[in-house]
């Protein structure tokens, strides 16, 4: 088996997490910029985060022959404050510059404000300039249906989106249709309690079909797993589906999204990536490093 | 009966062998919480949002979709039961994180 997790916040998790996703088939993973848990204060403390998921991320990841790709913004939980908004918005360009980041994301909505909705827009607009893809995460529970319209109704408002070029994460029953419908990609976040369980995003797949639909993870510092994605592939199997139509939801799909952005390639990880000596061995190492790649 | 895109290659039996007993035991545990629930306080269902969506979410599960949900699974008729029908984005943050369903009675929490 093989796979890619198109979504997975690496950086809350442990080396073992790499060991186990590797020891299942994982070839890629992709690991859009987002909230912490508790809301950043500075546009620096955003500025080592994406120093983090570009620099840092893909050589742990690359130890374990995993390539890891990643999405930068300022992610919705923390877009109502506009001051700080524009402050990162204007450190996001370069970053888009790195050679494994492919787009701006998991841009989106949470609570569905005002504030939120400009700086969607604001992140909308920078991908546009950079010819970007775009990662968008919708919001949670009662806040999704509402806040899966308003971003459709706002990339809508651009005459310039390519639909085929924006995934639309987190998608459940009540709001993938839409997506699909306007010709957008979409994810099934195989995350207990709040998204999708493996049974009900393979009962997507039977009533929707496969087309730009993908699944992933999305793990992070909450109740996830690193490995959900064979959970799912477990799941398919276990409903009676044949390796076939495995391979095309969890490998081929998120290729054929990804590979939109020339940076996505397969394979071993870059050579300077794939160097376990370049990652720190010591805490004193990593703040050296840090202030390395600062300079 | 609503056919998908892809056929399901287990036949309604063979589901039935396959997830039965798993879904029996998710049963019982919505039962056994209705129980705890009613241990404690036998009206929280008129004082709290929540607990008025879920008892009204189970009443999705045995009837049939009225005209304005003709077509529509029971699991995206309980998804929008629980939904912010509103359209309006709200003039400022209220609170960082959703609660899992919408006080569209506006009953508020149970105290």
């Amino acid at each position: 088996m093989r796979y890619i997790d198109m979504h997975a916040h690496m950086v809350s998790r442990t080396t073992d997490d790499y060991v186990q996703m590797a020891l299942t088939g994982c070839e890629a993973v992709t690991e859009p910029a987002f909230w912490a848990g508790w809301d950043r204060s500075t546009a620096d403390g955003f500025e080592d985060y994406f120093r983090q998921l570009t620099d840092f991320e893909p050589k742990r990841a690359a130890v374990y022959g995993i390539r890891h790709y990643a999405w930068i913004c300022l992610n919705p939980k923390e877009g109502e404050d506009r001051a700080l908004a524009r402050e990162v918005l204007g450190r996001i360009p370069k970053y888009l510059e790195s050679p494994t980041v492919l787009g701006i994301g998991e841009i989106g909505l949470n609570r569905v404000t005002r504030n939120e909705i400009a700086t969607f827009r604001d992140h909308v607009e920078i991908a546009l300039e950079h010819d970007q893809l775009i990662h968008i995460h919708t919001p949670h529970l009662e806040d999704k249906h509402k806040g899966t319209k308003a971003i459709i109704d706002a990339l809508r408002s651009y005459s310039r989106i390519d639909p085929a070029r924006v995934m639309i994460d987190h998608a459940e029953e009540h709001t993938l249709p839409m997506i699909l419908d306007n010709g957008f990609w979409t994810g099934l976040t195989l995350y207990p309690q709040t998204k999708t369980s493996p049974e009900r995003a393979v009962d997507m797949f039977e009533r929707f079909g496969t087309d730009r639909i993908i699944v992933a993870s999305a793990c992070d510092w909450g109740p996830s797993l690193p490995d959900a994605v064979p959970h799912f592939a477990l799941t398919m199997r276990r409903r009676g589906h044949d390796a076939d139509l495995i391979d095309q939801v969890i490998y081929r799909n998120p290729v054929a999204f990804l590979s939109q952005s020339p940076k996505f390639q397969l394979g071993k990880p870059r050579g300077d990536a794939a160097s376990a000596a370049t990652l720190p061995s010591s805490e004193s190492d990593a703040k050296r490093g840090a202030g390395a790649a600062a300079a | 009966m609503q056919p998908g895109v892809i056929a399901s290659p287990k036949t309604g039996r063979e589901l039935v062998d396959e997830y039965f007993i798993e879904n029996r035991t998710r049963l019982l545990e919505i039962a056994a919480f209705l129980d705890r629930l009613d241990r404690t306080d036998d009206n929280l269902a008129d004082r709290d949002f929540r607990v008025r969506a879920f008892r009204e979410s189970l009443d999705i599960l045995t009837s049939e979709p009225g005209q304005a949900d003709r077509g529509k699974t029971r699991v995206e008729r309980i998804q929008l039961l629980m939904s912010d029908p509103t359209t309006e984005p709200l003039e400022k943050l209220d609170t960082k994180s959703a609660r899992g369903a919408y006080d569209r009675w506006q009953l508020g929490v149970a105290r």
